[in-house]
């Protein structure tokens, strides 16, 4: 700024040429999208808001016993057993089977990380390492998660694991070690590929068939087309967390 | 005394020259083009690593140019299919050479994919 309050000509300059690359990136809207996009080599688009993944799961389907999906998701994320202390084996995805102890009815389905709109285990985390991704998705920045496990204790569904022992069997596309706190990643590394997590997957091709992967924001997308047609409900919604996973008939 | 300490600090002087630690000698599977200069690639890796860890886990970039399995899948020895073992492996051996500690593969998978689905 000059002594007169107005910017100096100079600076002037240089603030509107600024401007107009900006108004040339973002004018067209989706430019800015694409141009994001063609950094990743333009066959792939970024994580973006316009995105919701989901879950959706009909524990009527989902059958008492079966651990298709627990299995798909510790092959998946090699995810193994730990050095002899059952307490403390990483669990990304556990089958809960439930008893209404008044009719006796008996329920059966797969709790995971519930991938929050309004997550706690973000708000509580010291580092930032437990975030969000713009499309939903929750996930532990292992480069700067201090193992302190704040995020363990505010989770309300129990989510998240630690790693207490060193690990070598990693699948190369998904990093995860000794110290670090993890969860259900909803398979990151295959949704970005354009494929569906594992546990769907298997699920699937067990003929279970009772978990649907999407994008909730996708008016038709098979998800958001069930959620809108039939009843489900989050759990614990009491908590208004907005999860990103439904169960239906619970 | 005199003649004594200046024998000691030639002595200390001369003998790094002597013994000077060797370079390291790496076999890797796939020698071809890497995606920088040698020169660029020996100074900034570590700040092209870090850089796009962020993009790749926060903004889901899978297919960029600066990717840690595709160092590995090129630069993986041929005989244990891994960057890290012994000193003719890749990192490691040049890691030990510069004596700076390698942690990415804490957590990282350090063999290439291929070796990496193999399990015993």
């Amino acid at each position: 700024m000059s002594e007169n309050g107005q910017p100096s000509s100079g600076r002037r300059n240089i603030l509107g040429a600024g401007a107009a690359a900006a108004a040339l990136a973002i004018a067209p809207g989706i430019q800015l999208i694409t141009t994001a996009g063609a950094h990743a080599s333009g066959t792939h688009a970024l994580a973006s808001n316009k995105q919701r993944w989901g879950l959706l799961i009909d524990t009527s389907r989902c059958k008492t016993g079966c651990t298709e999906c627990a299995s798909a998701c510790a092959r998946e994320n090699a995810i193994e057993p730990g050095a002899g202390r059952p307490a403390q084996n990483a669990q990304w995805l556990r089958k809960i089977e439930l008893k209404d102890k008044v009719s006796g009815r008996e329920l059966s389905l797969p709790m995971m990380c519930q991938h929050c709109a309004h997550p706690p285990c973000v708000d509580v985390c010291p580092t930032g390492a437990s975030m969000q991704r713009a499309d939903g998705i929750v996930l532990v920045d292992r480069h700067i998660c201090i193992g302190c496990r704040y995020c363990m204790m505010a989770c309300p569904y129990q989510a998240r694991s630690f790693v207490h022992e060193p690990l070598h069997a990693q699948n190369p596309e998904v990093p995860r070690g000794q110290g670090c706190v993890e969860a259900c990643t909803l398979c990151v590394q295959r949704v970005d590929r354009g494929q569906q997590p594992a546990c769907v997957e298997a699920c699937q091709a067990s003929g279970g068939a009772a978990m649907v992967f999407g994008d909730l924001k996708d008016p038709g997308s098979e998800i958001a087309k069930r959620v809108a047609s039939v009843a489900s409900s989050q759990v614990r919604a009491d908590l208004r967390l907005d999860p990103a996973v439904r169960y239906q008939g619970i | 005394m005199k003649r004594w300490l200046a024998l000691l600090l030639f002595a200390l002087l001369a003998l790094p020259a002597a013994a000077e630690v060797p370079k390291p000698v790496i076999a890797i599977a796939k020698p071809g083009q890497c995606i920088a200069p040698v020169e660029e690639m020996r100074r900034n890796h570590m700040d092209m690593l870090r850089h796009q860890r962020d993009r790749t886990l926060r903004l889901g970039e899978r297919e960029a140019k600066v990717s840690l399995n595709a160092c590995i899948d090129c630069h993986a020895s041929r005989d244990n299919g891994s960057v890290l073992g012994d000193k003719e492996n890749f990192c490691q051996g040049c890691h030990a050479y510069a004596a700076v500690k390698l942690d990415c593969f804490e957590c990282h998978q350090a063999k290439a994919k291929k070796t990496a689905e193999i399990k015993p």
